[in-house]
């Protein structure tokens, strides 16, 4: 408990404690498993294991989009602005996640235009200053990010900017929760579910996993004080046997979720039929496309894409790790070849990633704790 | 990646409806509002800001709380990146 005076309300967050611990009791083992990459880091940084009863075991999702987007549609962003006079854009995220020849900074020094920008608005931007130049953005993202995206392209249309274009990663998160139940050493009991991007969606997608899965779903807050809440519904749902999506994160999260944002992508893109997700495979309408009636801003369409894939090294338990059935320190690369600083597996590339969280907060902790102590 | 930022709009542009000042802790920059066309804000209100769009209204005391919870994650200084990164000022 040694990190609770840190945060506001710490009387409260004792007693929220206390309240998982008397409802957790000590005769059954849950687990939870957190779908927002935004969630597990924060319950690194928050310590908040060290709050929790041993018998809650928090499993860390696949929501974070830098991590599980494949090596190859690094490579066939990178082929795309080898072109002559294209302006490869993207977030600042991106900047240091390895293709196999590099990450786009390391291509940057080797001579080719790389821009980092905080906004897809702002390649587009780009693209009015540099007129004789292709901006090309490489959007990455699940429903929080894609809206924008989105609405930069409907406002390449209009203003008729030819001169850019999305590389779209864009990735959806129902499709990847559906696997990850679907998948049959899966052992979960329940699910955080995600913050920002319910303020997208919503909470209506999430109604399936409660009514057909018999999973109790609660949308949570960031801090502390939110995710210890949304265990306490948790663990009330399942102490009376019930499975409903509820929203801790109400300040934030409208159950409807935002209307104009589902507009702008319902506008602009459609669904794959499949899409790979690093360390899950082959998901099926799990992803994002740009539609015809955007053709002409849809990098994959005007480009010549060589559609590079590329397989993680079979040492890496990634999808083990993302299931639930591994912790990331249990995987045989772990904090030997695979470190954030030589990312080999998706979830070492990203803070966001669980196994660069584990990494960051619990492994350095743990180097300091003797054997004995652990024992 | 999904960083939420809070921000209070400063202005409304006048030649585009979708296009307000918002103020960070001191630090102004454009921002887009084309995703709360169904709620418009007005100057004064507070907004959550992702990657230069507003995407949800809040109030001023859940600001205060969405900066202390950026604070506490440690994830203040890309925040404040990302905001005075937006119009491409620090892009070179």
């Amino acid at each position: 408990m040694r990190f609770v005076d840190e945060f506001r309300e710490p009387e409260l967050i004792s007693k929220t404690a206390e309240e998982i611990r008397r409802l957790a009791g000590t005769d059954r083992h849950y687990r939870t498993m957190e779908v927002c990459g935004g969630h597990t880091h924060a319950i690194y940084r928050f310590g908040l294991k060290d709050i929790l009863p041993e018998n809650i075991e928090l499993i860390h999702g696949p929501g974070c989009p830098v991590c599980v987007l494949p090596m190859g549609r690094i490579d066939d962003g990178l082929a795309i602005a080898h072109e002559p006079d294209v302006i490869f854009a993207a977030f600042g995220d991106m900047m240091r996640v390895p293709g196999t020849q590099g990450s786009p900074l390391e291509h940057k020094a080797r001579g080719m235009d790389v821009r980092i920008v905080y906004s897809p608005s702002d390649a587009l931007k780009l693209a009015r200053l540099n007129p004789d130049k292709h901006v090309m953005f490489f959007a990455i993202g699940f429903e929080t990010t894609a809206p924008s995206t989105a609405l930069t392209m409907m406002r390449a249309k209009v203003e008729g900017i030819r001169n850019f274009s999305v590389f779209c990663n864009h990735v959806t998160i129902i499709p990847a929760i559906r696997a990850i139940l679907d998948s049959p050493d899966m052992r979960l009991d329940a699910f955080i579910g995600p913050g920002h991007v319910s303020t997208v969606i919503g909470c209506r997608p999430y109604e399936w996993i409660a009514r057909n899965e018999r999973k109790p779903i609660v949308v949570s807050g960031f801090e502390p004080l939110d995710m210890l809440q949304s265990i306490v519904m948790l663990l009330r749902q399942l102490k009376a046997g019930e499975a409903k999506v509820e929203n801790q994160y109400k300040r934030v999260v409208p159950w409807e979720g935002n209307r104009a944002a589902l507009r702008a992508m319902a506008e602009v893109f459609e669904l794959r039929p499949y899409f790979e997700w690093r360390g899950l495979g082959f998901i099926s309408q799990s992803a994002l496309r740009v539609n015809d009636k955007y053709a002409e801003w849809d990098a994959e369409q005007r480009f010549e894409v060589p559609g590079i894939r590329v397989t993680d090294p079979k040492a890496a338990q990634c999808g083990e790790v993302l299931k639930g059935v591994l912790k990331p320190h249990q995987c045989k690369l772990f904090g030997r070849e695979c470190t954030p600083e030589h990312p080999i597996g998706a979830l070492m590339v990203s803070s966001e990633g669980s196994c660069a969280a584990y990494h960051n907060y619990e492994h350095r902790k743990a180097a300091m704790v003797s054997l004995s102590s652990i024992a | 990646m999904c960083l939420a930022i809070p921000g209070k709009i400063v202005e409304i542009s006048s030649d585009n409806q979708d296009s307000a000042l918002v103020d960070v802790v001191g630090v102004r920059r454009k921002i887009d509002l084309g995703l709360l066309q169904d709620d418009k804000p007005v100057p004064g209100d507070w907004v959550l800001i992702h990657v230069g769009f507003a995407m949800s209204k809040i109030s001023e005391q859940d600001a205060a709380d969405q900066m202390s919870t950026l604070r506490m994650l440690g994830e203040i200084d890309g925040a404040m990146q990302e905001i005075q990164g937006y119009g491409l000022e620090d892009v070179n």
